[in-house]
């Protein structure tokens, strides 16, 4: 009886060894990291081959003009055009996108992680959100075509382009950005602990004295980090600001007019800038100025994640 | 000392009147801020479907279904438009899908962790990457240098030269989705495996990748709505600027969605605040809208209950 059932036994230990080893003779399993390995460095050698080659094309660019290509405005000429016009733009909307996003965003994480009760009508608030976080860029574009545009131009600050400039844009970005801000400052928030809420309300504090002295401060690093990161994305977008009328042809800068002329006339932004060279007929804009207009953005984008890496590694608490 | 002996009343206890104000002012301040993203959400729809109403019901039928989409002659062939979606994002998968999840696949279970400190955060680097950079390079680099070499009848611009630059921008994506679903998958799973006596890639093939499907199906859908929402790539490598007839070769030029959104919006005679092109573009933008929203919110459902299941 004991041999049978050791048999037995050995029968099912085998099938069971068989069917999970596959039968399969011992160069697959090193085959298969070994094509694992090959895609995952494919997709890495992608990236390199990107920036090589950008690099490359853009660097007779800055041989030639050093850092004047980064401030002299736009031109017609290739020889003086630069990037200065697209900083300033960019700078005007993310200034914008920090003030409205910023506060609006946080407020909102606070309420939905603080205050909320666990609902229905919470469940629909977060729902949308999350929703409106993969709404596609272009569609905000329309948005700001069919909201935001007419607005600017109501409240008076529509100027010589009728609603079609920086402010407009500016608002455009915010609301585009606005989910990811809550989904980000949401997580920090939902990470400090409740045993530091308790202590607060321990000693007699009311809500808004606990997350303003404690759950705020505690969750800060995560916010700061997701701003900051959010903010590079909302710099590398294009689509919306097509959409809004941004400037993609040369135009005159206002040199010195009035702040005012300056915030509602013709503006453009560093990624439209790229977009734009690489239209010209000229060759020399799509062929070396779009590619050192590139390494610009990249190299701003890449202070930003530097920022935001750096923010979280020296305030991050370990609770 | 008189109120001492008074029996404490709730009024007592409920403290300083201004400082309750305060407490429910901040509440409604916050409150109303969580009421913007609602707002926005109204906006969008309105905005879209107001306008888009009013270009289905001026509209004749017949030009829905024509030769190609060219707004500016009266033609709105809508399936133009849908077909050359379908592809650049197919194309965009078929190269995106092998690279991610084999990156994921990689990162997570083979990698030493020195070597995941250093390549992770370079794929996170790639997925930040704007779509402009990527547009300029499927112009400069991917369509000379890969898509004409490859097939020689090709033209500079072409739906395949965009799909292969959609498929680098959505890779990143799924590579650390599906990175983050597979390293969620608990370890005894991993251990059951090997005291059966599996190896690594039978245990990364038939253990780890089933327990994580739902998050690395998640992943997918999530990039085939980014692929499918992606704007610049598609308009600066697709071509067809002005309009596109209808066809299935991804050698040809084409164009998407949010192409022709983007197209109309910057055309050289700039849409005016009239007339039913300008209207096309709001019902454009309703049909993209819908079809994001459906593909996000089932990726959402799928993560909320692969995140019931192990925790």
């Amino acid at each position: 009886m004991t041999a049978a059932t050791d048999r037995k036994r050995k029968a099912t230990a085998d099938a069971v060894s068989a069917s999970i080893r596959s039968g399969g003779p011992n160069w697959k399993p090193l085959a298969f990291q070994g094509l694992l390995l090959v895609l995952l460095l494919t997709s890495m050698l992608i990236l390199v081959a990107l920036l090589a080659d950008i690099a490359v094309s853009a660097w007779p660019t800055f041989q030639s003009r050093g850092l004047s290509f980064v401030t002299s405005g736009l031109s017609l000429n290739p020889e003086t055009a630069g990037v200065f016009t697209g900083i300033v733009g960019s700078l005007v909307i993310a200034g914008i996108v920090i003030i409205l996003a910023f506060p609006i965003g946080v407020a909102a994480a606070v309420y939905l992680e603080e205050y909320a009760p666990d609902n229905r009508w919470t469940r629909f608030v977060d729902t949308t959100v999350r929703n409106l976080a993969g709404v596609p860029s272009i569609v905000y574009g329309l948005l700001g075509l069919a909201i935001f545009v007419p607005l600017v131009r109501n409240i008076g600050l529509g100027g010589s382009t009728s609603g079609k400039n920086v402010v407009a844009a500016g608002i455009t970005m915010a609301a585009l950005v606005l989910p990811i801000v809550v989904i980000t400052a949401a997580e920090a928030i939902r990470a400090v602990p409740s045993s530091i809420r308790e202590a607060g309300f321990g000693v007699g504090a009311t809500q808004w004295e606990v997350i303003r002295s404690h759950v705020l401060p505690s969750a800060l690093p995560g916010i700061l980090t997701g701003t900051v990161l959010t903010l590079a994305r909302a710099l590398g977008e294009t689509a919306p600001l097509l959409v809004i009328g941004v400037a993609t042809g040369y135009f005159a800068p206002a040199g010195n007019a009035t702040m005012f002329d300056q915030l509602t006339g013709s503006y453009t932004a560093l990624p439209v800038i790229v977009f734009s060279w690489t239209r010209q007929t000229q060759a020399e804009f799509a062929d070396t100025l779009a590619p050192a207009a590139i390494i610009v953005l990249l190299v701003v984008l890449f202070i930003l994640n530097g920022v935001a890496i750096w923010l979280r590694n020296r305030t991050e608490k370990k609770w | 000392m008189d109120s001492m002996a008074r029996a404490l009343t709730p009024k007592d206890l409920s403290g300083d009147p201004r400082r309750r104000r305060r407490e429910s002012t901040v509440k409604f301040l916050f409150f109303t801020a969580g009421l913007v993203s609602i707002a926005l959400s109204v906006l969008i729809i309105v905005s879209l479907a107001g306008e888009a109403w009013s270009f289905i019901s001026q509209v004749e039928l017949s030009s829905l279904w024509t030769i190609g989409w060219f707004p500016r002659r009266g033609l709105y062939d809508i399936p133009t438009l849908l077909i050359a979606t379908i592809i650049i994002a197919g194309i965009g998968m078929l190269i995106a899908i092998p690279l991610g999840l084999g990156a994921a696949a990689y990162l997570a279970e083979y990698a030493s962790p020195r070597m995941r400190k250093w390549l992770k955060p370079t794929l996170e680097m790639l997925a930040g990457i704007p779509s402009v950079v990527l547009g300029f390079w499927a112009l400069s680099f991917i369509s000379p240098e890969v898509v004409q070499r490859l097939f020689s009848t090709a033209k500079p611009f072409t739906m395949m030269a965009a799909g292969i630059a959609v498929g680098v921008l959505i890779t990143p994506l799924i590579a650390t989705v599906s990175e983050d679903a597979m390293r969620a998958v608990p370890t005894p799973l991993r251990e059951a495996s090997y005291g059966l006596g599996a190896n690594q890639s039978t245990t990364v093939r038939k253990v780890v990748f089933p327990a994580a499907l739902s998050g690395v199906v998640a992943s997918l859908i999530l990039a085939l709505s980014r692929a499918i929402g992606e704007t610049m790539i598609v308009f600066m490598a697709a071509g067809a600027v002005g309009g596109a007839l209808r066809t299935w070769n991804p050698l040809q030029p084409g164009q998407t969605m949010t192409a022709a959104i983007a197209s109309l919006a910057t055309g050289s005679d700039q849409v005016a605040g009239e007339g039913l092109a300008f209207q096309s573009l709001f019902f454009v933008g309703l049909l993209l809208f819908l079809l994001t929203l459906a593909l996000n919110s089932m990726s959402n459902r799928i993560v909320r209950r692969f995140r019931e299941q192990y925790t």
